[in-house]
């Protein structure tokens, strides 16, 4: 204990004072010129903002937040009538989440720049990105989960990405109204397999059940590996209270392989037990520019404990956090974030340990293989606290570091420390470009901080997380640039840019390919339609004005849907939407796009609407306005542009 | 004359500098083919305009389904700016257009406005009447040849 305590008084001294003098003779490393294009994208989870951030480096510089997992009332996102599907779940219109990780789609184990996954940790969920549009595409709900954080974690191909239940709970398909501490008994892992099809699309293709632990991170095996799959679990100890004790009892939990090859012949086989549960799939769909929701309810499940060949459990010391692969796929590094060592397992002694059956019993039905069987070897003292490791392709693994505030980097194959530098402060995630694929881009490393007390100019109780990029080119990692980031960031990913931008972009929709049932194509199909009290606005927008413009006939208990169609056919040029008193939000519409505002009028009067993105010289004379009329008027429907109608009626 | 030689050719680099950046900084798959332009003002044909369209032969008499397409793209793509009267919407009226206008002028600016915004005089002036940059509205070929149909059919050719 004396030990303990001395050896953080040393830590907090040995805490760097200052990292500006050093970073300032390797600044212009991070310098990219006004009109020069950064090197690499980088796609960073925004944490309990549950959207994804995009920026450049080695600039740090902001280029977007794409809206994922939370409403956004800048763009519209969960508001306008098409996207509110997007974050339709099982329990309904979820507006908020928490995106952990990211996760790029990979052709033979290398980035190909099509989509980028993100997990939805708190009502479990995968979205998946398209990068042509750098908009969430789709969205998948996971049952039997609680707590999405093994996620999203891809397969060489991308032929699945995976999730894993953090907080194992009673499956959905059995009597969940049991006690709490029956967790032994009734709780349960999930561990989901979703096939991502040609175009992107996501099916669950099956579920594996195990005992009830904790399932943290994971990683696909890669080359030789390819066919297995890598989680980290914790509270082996299966507490349900006061974790923080209770689930760090033993020295060692495990990182479970999966053998998902195998998994995918009992499928074939009929052993897949088909489950009554209950989740939905959210599709966009880029020629009617809206969302669909679809309801599902089986899914079929494998049991770990039954299939004695598709689970092997490694010990791993101690409540192991990230679980990180090499790029030859034969290294499998596990971060026991109470340990003092990193262990790194060797693929080929798993595979040989598991042939000679070399086992040390099981847990909860599944073969524990003997700890030193699976085992290339422990860096020993690389710091305290470790999370993740990312890869340079040269052989070198980077290893964060939580307590100790610092990046290491090791020898994969030697374990010998080669460099370390600290980070400001307490780092989490790292990220090197294509870092935990078969062909790292190395260059650059950026750790990702969760506290920056100090850092920056003080913003009250609540401050900034960081992002710090760091050269990794020589021998000694050299920190060149720090910046605050959007919520808090967890995984990133990063690839170069030109694989991205080069990938078919879009820049705008074409207006003939629109094929969204109240899209206005030109200004002679605007028009105003009433059914009910619902009330159809067909409206368009170009520089500078809305057709029409004029409306009334609006009554008091009407729902007014502005469906704004912008005709532009040119890049950068969205039209935005706001009208008083909208309890919704603005429209952020794209060229060539339709998008749809359901306001409902709460008194009586003239109402004005305008165009909320300045789209050119004469955008402050983009507006209009709409008269609302008590209920029972009799003031007739009309609209108009230009002609000031409708000539007096009363 | 020294000088001019000078300009001309230390255009022409800047011109294939330009073009170097330009390719590096393409998207594979545009959706609007841009035009190579050339950044040298004075070859700039104000007759005829910048754009790939060099010569437009037009027949005496109207091509009735074209300009009945044209006017169906015009609809989508150009009326909610261009009345087909002489008076002002966003920008310019058309009537008239294709008696003031040649053509090829016609096909190159509503094809490529951009570098014609840019250079042509007479556009200058009307932006600064205007306000608006005439977007690029990503015609095709055929769409914007079918517009000029419907522009003669506006103008009275039979």
């Amino acid at each position: 204990m004396l030990v303990l305590v001395l050896g953080s008084a040393l830590l907090t001294s040995c805490k760097p004072k200052d990292s500006s003098d050093a970073a300032i003779g390797d600044a212009e490393k991070a310098y990219v010129a006004p009109g020069k294009y950064d090197e690499f994208y980088n796609f960073v989870s925004g944490g309990f903002s549950g959207q994804l951030s995009v920026y450049g480096l080695p600039s740090g510089r902001l280029f977007r937040v794409i809206p994922v997992f939370s409403v956004d009332p800048e763009k519209g996102w969960g508001y306008s009538e098409e996207t509110k599907p997007m974050l339709n779940t099982s329990h309904g219109f979820v507006p908020w989440d928490d995106l952990h990780h990211t996760e790029m789609s990979q052709t033979n184990g290398e980035v190909d720049g099509r989509w980028v996954f993100g997990n939805a940790n708190n009502t479990p969920r995968i979205a998946r990105i398209d990068l042509k549009t750098f908009k969430t595409a789709e969205i998948i709900e996971l049952p039997n989960s609680g707590g999405n954080h093994s996620s999203p974690f891809i397969t060489e191909n991308t032929e699945y990405v995976v999730a894993g239940t953090r907080f194992s709970v009673p499956a959905d398909y059995s009597d969940g109204d049991v006690p709490i501490n029956t967790y032994k008994q009734n709780f349960k892992g999930h561990i989901s397999f979703v096939k991502v099809g040609k175009e992107g699309e996501m099916d669950l293709a099956f579920q594996i059940v195990t005992p009830g632990v904790n399932f943290d991170l994971s990683h696909a095996g890669k080359g030789k590996s390819h066919g297995w799959f890598f989680f980290s679990c914790y509270n082996t100890e299966q507490a349900n209270t006061l974790l923080e004790v209770n689930a760090s009892q033993k020295d060692k939990d495990f990182i479970m392989a999966v053998n998902w090859k195998k998994a995918e012949e009992y499928i074939k086989a009929g052993k897949g037990k088909k489950q009554a549960v209950k989740y939905v799939h959210n599709k966009w769909n880029e020629k009617t520019h809206s969302a669909t929701s679809e309801t599902k309810t089986e899914v079929l499940v494998l049991d770990a404990a039954a299939l004695k060949d598709i689970c092997y459990m490694i010990p791993c010391p101690k409540s192991p956090h990230g679980c990180d692969v090499d790029p030859s796929g034969e290294y499998i590094v596990g971060s026991g974030k109470l340990a003092a060592l990193i262990p790194v397992f060797s693929f080929g002694k798993l595979m040989g340990a598991i042939k000679d059956k070399k086992f040390d019993g099981d847990y909860g039905g599944i073969n524990v293989v003997k700890y030193e069987a699976a085992l290339h070897g422990e860096v020993q003292k690389p710091g305290l606290g470790p999370l993740h490791t990312e890869f340079d392709g040269k052989g070198n693994a980077y290893t964060t570091f939580f307590v100790s505030s610092e990046v290491v980097k090791w020898d994969i194959k030697s374990l010998k420390v080669l460099d370390r530098v600290p980070t400001y402060y307490s780092v989490g995630h790292l990220c090197i470009p294509g870092g935990d694929s078969k062909k790292p881009f190395g260059k650059y490393l950026v750790a990702y901080n969760k506290i920056t007390k100090d850092r920056y100019l003080p913003t009250g109780p609540e401050l900034a997380q960081s992002a710090q990029i760091f050269d990794i080119s020589g021998d000694k990692m050299k920190l060149i640039l720090d910046f605050p980031t959007i919520g808090e960031p967890h995984y990133a990913q990063a690839a170069p840019a030109d694989l991205i931008r080069n990938n078919g972009q879009l820049k705008f929709y074409k207006i003939g390919d629109n094929n969204h049932p109240f899209a206005a194509k030109g200004e002679k199909e605007s028009k105003v339609t009433r059914q009910g009290n619902q009330v159809h606005v067909y409206m368009t927008s170009i520089r500078s004005h809305f057709g029409p413009d004029n409306i009334e006939g609006i009554k008091m208990g009407d729902e007014v849907y502005f469906h704004v169609t912008n005709l532009e056919q040119d890049w950068d040029v969205p039209h935005g939407f706001g009208i008083k008193g909208a309890n919704t939000a603005e429209l952020l519409i794209m060229p060539g796009e339709t998008a749809t505002l359901k306001w409902t009028p709460d008194r009586v009067g003239i109402l004005p609407f305008y165009c909320t993105d300045f789209c050119s010289a004469l955008h402050q004379e983009m507006q209009g306005y709409i008269r609302v009329s008590p209920a029972g008027s009799n003031v007739p429907l009309s609209f108009s542009l230009g002609t000031n109608l409708p000539a007096a009626t009363k | 004359m020294h000088k001019l030689l000078l300009l001309i050719t230390a255009m022409a680099l800047f011109t294939s500098c330009g073009k170097k950046e330009k390719s590096e900084n393409d998207f594979s798959k545009p959706e609007t083919e841009e035009p190579t332009t050339s950044t040298d003002p004075s070859s700039y044909d104000p007759k005829r305009g910048e754009g790939k369209f060099d010569k437009v032969d037009l027949a005496a008499t109207l091509d009735q389904t074209m300009a009945t397409e044209g006017e169906k793209v015009a609809g989508v793509k150009c009326t909610s700016c261009h009345k087909t009267t002489d008076e002002k919407l966003v920008g310019p009226g058309w009537k008239g257009v294709t008696e003031r206008r040649k053509p090829e002028w016609i096909m190159n600016f509503i094809t490529n406005p951009d570098p014609m915004i840019d250079k042509d005089p007479e556009v200058q002036a009307q932006l600064e009447i205007c306000l608006v940059r005439m977007p690029n509205q990503g015609l095709a070929d055929t769409e914007a040849r079918s517009i000029l149909e419907y522009m003669r059919k506006n103008d009275g050719v039979k």
